[in-house]
């Protein structure tokens, strides 16, 4: 027993640091992306400009892919989050429009409501239907969508229809930091501490690496189910109200495709799609190194065209290198179990 | 109206037409002002129906255009409908072309995604008795009866090129912030300036042309790109009413607001507050609803068999005025208008 | 008690006679729904009797007839395919590039459609020999094929085509309404068809679908029989993929972008079940059909895309949900059952 316990350790050991090589090597290669973009035109870091853009562009798919993470870890997928984004990015500039002198946070509540009432019905089908997500945020991608386009019609909100300060959120800095960028953060930060060290954010895990068996153990499978999609819809709200004060302007297609982005920077960052697995930290970065990327691939030369296919095979990468580290964890924890 | 530099044939009844489309602008707007889009329709197949089909919903520039048509067809007194996908690309412009043809419809209004891949079905559509007018964005000859041209593809792309080269001083760089890379117009037009810029301003260099695909945000972001790939860029033109004004928006929230100029192609209501605080000193444009409304003249003259689509066949456009059918059936609306600090109070659409 | 009820039980496998199953199920109710919406759009929907309906409507969804194929097989094994219509991109733009390149069109399209095989390899490699949830696999391919297919051609298109195939792909079979297309499509359906209801194989995939290690253990290869629907589905994407660039005249690489959403709803709506283990051809052609009937009938009823969008959606979840709800009053019905057997036993 006693000669046991401190191979446990080593083991434990192991592990986490193979965890910590999953998050840093992507964060590597988003530092290197960046390096090279920026030796090969200083504008993309150290003009005020190009940092402001380097952080700024990826929060809002941040948001989403902070939400999209939480289903994940669950086992389950979100595939809705485009559509909930363009419905309260529109829900946002019709209250400027139509409740003028409406207060800004009024608004920003308003959207975080209405992602997580759509967050709500996703959870619900999935949680007490026991229906797979897939289906079900496939058929409430169409649904929102399509009341999307039907109240938007061809009546886009422009930049004009918003209050200057609201759009001032998008655009502004504070101490040389876009607040869209702050905001985004704090997200992060508070939903990473919380899905690591309260108890109810470890069963999430427990629950995505085996649902029967978390079910068996007595825990609320279905509660927490319920509202990791919530949590997922009112990220997917948050950030519809800061796409219309970055955008400016929302038509009827606002966000469509995004879902695919989220679930990518989710996967790049080593959310496991088969549950139980990865950090919000990892799905963050994975959202900066995607949309960082993109710019910074004409910068390098390489026609913005392919920058799809790079996304590809990022993700592709990604989830070998996932398994390859996996399987070579399991042998080492063999041999240890074997050695002892 | 917004009559102001245009060229006219049957230029003498200007004051009678503006009176008359002053008071059928009134009716207009008080009688069909209250619902848009999807209604109507061809339920009959009545031969008045027109059907609008933009490149796309939720453009504002369509929205104008397809506002003149709506208003052309209340004067004829035929039935007005307006369809369209919700992103621009030809494919799904022919699902729209064949619902319009089992309708059979009157005549069919469309803007071209693609100069080739909607051709055959509009060839189909023309066989089941639909007539086909293109307009904005123009297909095949072969596949449509009459386009109806904004302007001539030289008089856009020398207007731009000045103004551009009147902004930033003669000489530098530049950028095109084009729509998608299939339009046939935004093609014609570039190519015509790459021309003009050769010809007579040596010095401005063309560094790049992107593509921001009438979608706002894609072209917001391509200006940012631009803006970083090319720090000594000087001047951006954007031939597309969505593009300048994501561009606009870009630049007067960045360092470059005033550093670097930009022209193109915009609406009025879109770029006011640009041209306000300086962002932007001149672009250019036509009436979209001049050019709907003349579109749904034409296509009437073709249902009523006024015309055929002949070089010099002629058909009377409401308060517009008498038109004539130009070379490969192309009808010219008038010369592109500039509009600057000093006129754009003038107008609102 | 082990002995005597045994060779009883194997007779009354089924609970209810034939004629029953047959017309009480999953893919009956859709059929008949078809045929409902079918009759009420001929009675009220102006212009849906015109034979021009018939032609666009199998001519539009052929592309997603002939995916839905090799779907269905994919879905029955719980795996999934979501990288098709990127792959119907990529075959898209490797047929325009080669005929603009001057190849004959036959070898241009023969080698999209194997490229098509290649991009099937790829998803099957990833899926059986690294052992990835397909999942994740076919996002990250989804991503690729499209980058790709938008790499090569940018966003200029290839228009050029010869005539004589393009009529192919547009024509009707002489007489009728509908287009010469569907006989590609009967033939591989009828191959399909075979090969998942009467040969080893396809009866092998339900047996994967419903447990795996099982089907593992009783000598199936599920590797091998996996990696063999990823290459079809690659084949019939590539095949719908020169399909699609003929009868539009158009290569393009955003072409049939989203298609894959419209193809697994379809799959599902018609009765396959995304756990696995379940689900026939005859559902999924008639799932197909719905939707596309139901929109063409919408759209000459001049409802917009918007609500079309809705309804399909609606669709799907209400499929699904009420699935999921029948086979819970099952459960409480069979343990009401249970219940009554064991009373009665423990009275006798």
């Amino acid at each position: 027993m006693t000669a046991i316990a401190p191979r446990r350790r080593t083991a434990g050991g192991i592990l986490a640091t193979v965890l910590k090589q999953r998050e840093t090597g992507i964060l590597i290669a988003l530092v290197l992306i960046v390096v090279a973009a920026t030796v090969r035109n200083p504008g993309f870091l150290f003009s005020a400009d190009g940092y402001r853009d380097l952080l700024l562009t990826p929060s809002i798919l941040l948001l989403l892919a902070v939400g999209q993470a939480i289903v994940i870890v669950t086992r389950n997928v979100d595939l809705s989050v485009g559509s909930v984004l363009g419905l309260t990015a529109y829900l946002t500039g019709r209250l400027f429009i139509d409740a003028p002198g409406i207060p800004t946070i009024g608004v920003f509540v308003a959207g975080i409501l209405l992602g997580a009432l759509l967050g709500l019905i996703n959870g619900a089908l999935v949680a007490f239907a026991k229906v797979p997500s897939l289906v079900i945020t496939l058929g409430t991608l169409y649904i929102y969508r399509g009341i999307n386009v039907s109240w938007t019609g061809s009546d886009r909100i422009n930049a004009g229809d918003l209050p200057v300060d609201f759009r001032g959120l998008g655009t502004g800095q504070l101490l040389t930091i876009p607040i869209l960028t702050i905001i985004a953060v704090v997200v992060l930060v508070a939903a990473a501490w919380y899905l690591r060290n309260l108890r109810s954010g470890r069963e999430l895990y427990a629950i995505g690496s085996d649902p029967a068996a978390a079910h068996l153990y007595g825990l609320k499978v279905t509660k927490r189910v319920l509202s990791a999609f919530v949590v997922s819809g009112a990220l997917a709200g948050l950030a519809g109200v800061l796409y219309a004060a970055r955008y400016g302007t929302v038509s009827s297609g606002a966000g469509t495709g995004w879902e695919l982005q989220a679930i990518g920077a989710a996967v790049i960052g080593g959310v496991a799609i088969s549950g139980g697995v990865g950090t919000l930290w990892g799905a963050a970065i994975g959202a900066f190194l995607l949309l960082t990327i993109n710019r910074a691939l004409p910068i390098l030369g390489i026609q913005d065209f392919w920058q799809r296919a790079v996304v590809g095979a990022l993700i592709i990468g990604a989830i070998v290198l996932d398994r390859v580290l996996a399987i070579r964890q399991s042998r080492r924890l063999l041999e240890a179990r074997d050695a002892s | 109206m917004f009559g102001h530099d245009r060229k006219r044939k049957g230029a003498g009844a200007t004051f009678a037409a503006f009176a008359v489309s002053a008071a059928l602008v009134l009716t207009g707007c008080s009688g069909g002002g209250s619902g848009d889009g999807g209604e109507g329709g061809g339920e009959g197949g009545g031969d008045a129906a027109i059907t609008f089909l933009p490149k796309n919903l939720g453009n504002p520039y369509f929205d104008t255009s397809n506002a003149g048509g709506a208003e052309a067809v209340e004067e004829f007194g035929g039935t007005f409908s307006e369809v369209g996908p919700t992103e621009a690309s030809p494919t799904s412009q022919v699902s729209f072309i064949q619902t319009a043809a089992q309708q059979g419809v009157g005549a069919l209004v469309v803007s071209a995604n693609d100069p080739e891949a909607i051709c055959d079905a509009l060839n189909e559509a023309r066989d089941a008795g639909v007539k086909v007018v293109t307009f904005d964005s123009d297909t095949n000859p072969e596949c449509r009866d009459v386009f109806i041209n904004q302007a001539t593809a030289e008089g856009i792309a020398t207007t731009q090129v000045e103004l551009i080269a009147e902004q930033i001083g003669g000489e530098g760089q530049i950028a095109i912030l084009s729509a998608s890379a299939n339009a046939t117009n935004q093609n014609a037009w570039i190519e015509l300036m790459e021309e003009e810029l050769a010809a007579n301003h040596p010095d401005i260099e063309l560094v790049e042309t992107v593509y921001g695909d009438d979608d706002d945000q894609t072209s917001f972001d391509r200006t940012a790109a631009l803006l970083q790939t090319y720090p000594d860029l000087k001047g951006i033109i954007s031939p597309t009413t969505v593009g300048i004004a994501a561009a606009a928006r870009y630049l007067s929230t960045s360092e470059y607001q005033g550093q670097v100029a930009l022209t193109g192609l915009g609406t009025p209501n879109q770029m006011r507050e640009y041209i306000e605080d300086g962002t932007v000193t001149a672009f250019a444009l036509w009436n979209p609803a001049d050019l709907g409304y003349l579109a749904a003249y034409a296509a009437q003259a073709l249902i009523a068999g006024d015309i055929t689509g002949e070089e010099g066949d002629t058909f009377e456009a409401g308060r517009l005025g008498e038109y004539e059918v130009g070379e490969d059936g192309t009808v010219l609306l008038g010369d592109p208008f500039v509009f600057d600090a000093d006129n754009i109070d003038e107008f609102d659409f | 008690m082990t002995t005597a009820p045994a060779p009883v039980r194997t007779y009354r496998a089924h609970a209810h006679p034939l004629w029953r199953r047959a017309l009480v199920n999953r893919e009956a109710a859709v059929i008949g729904l078809l045929l409902i919406v079918i009759a009420v759009s001929l009675a009220v929907v102006p212009n849906f009797d015109s034979p021009l309906t018939v032609t666009y409507l199998l001519r539009d969804l052929a592309p997603i007839l002939l995916i839905a194929l090799p779907m269905t097989l994919i879905i029955i094994t719980e795996e999934i395919d979501l990288s098709v219509a990127s792959i119907v991109g990529l075959s898209s733009v490797m047929t325009g590039v080669l005929t603009q390149a001057g190849w004959p069109f036959a070898a241009a399209a023969l080698t999209a459609i194997l490229v098509g095989s290649l991009a099937g390899v790829i998803n099957g490699f990833l899926v059986t020999v690294v052992g990835l949830p397909s999942l994740a696999v076919t996002i990250g391919t989804l991503a690729l094929f499209r980058g790709i297919a938008v790499g090569l051609l940018g966003t200029t298109a290839i228009t050029d085509f010869p005539e004589f195939w393009t009529d192919l792909a547009r024509d009707n079979i002489p007489g009728t309404p509908i287009p010469l297309v569907m006989i590609l499509f009967l033939v591989l359906a009828v191959g399909f068809a075979v090969l998942l209801h009467f040969t080893p194989f396809g009866r092998s995939l339900y047996a994967i679908g419903l447990n795996r290690e099982a089907a593992s253990f009783s000598g199936v290869d599920v590797g091998r029989a996996k990696f063999t629907l990823f290459v079809l589905s690659g084949t019939v994407s590539g095949l719908a993929g020169v399909y699609f660039t003929l009868v539009y005249s158009n290569a393009r690489g955003d072409n049939a972008t989203g298609m894959e959403l419209q193809v697994i709803a379809a799959v599902l709506l018609g009765g396959v079940s995304i756990f696995g283990g379940r689900g026939a051809l005859h559902g999924v052609i008639a799932g197909v059909l719905l939707i596309g009937t139901l929109s063409s009938a919408l759209r000459l009823a001049n409802v917009g895309s918007d609500i079309i969008n809705v309804i399909t959606g609606l669709l799907l979840v209400l499929s699904v949900v009420s699935a999921s709800f029948l086979g819970w009053l099952r459960t409480q019905r069979l343990a009401a059952l249970g219940r009554r057997k064991s009373t009665q036993r423990s009275v006798s």
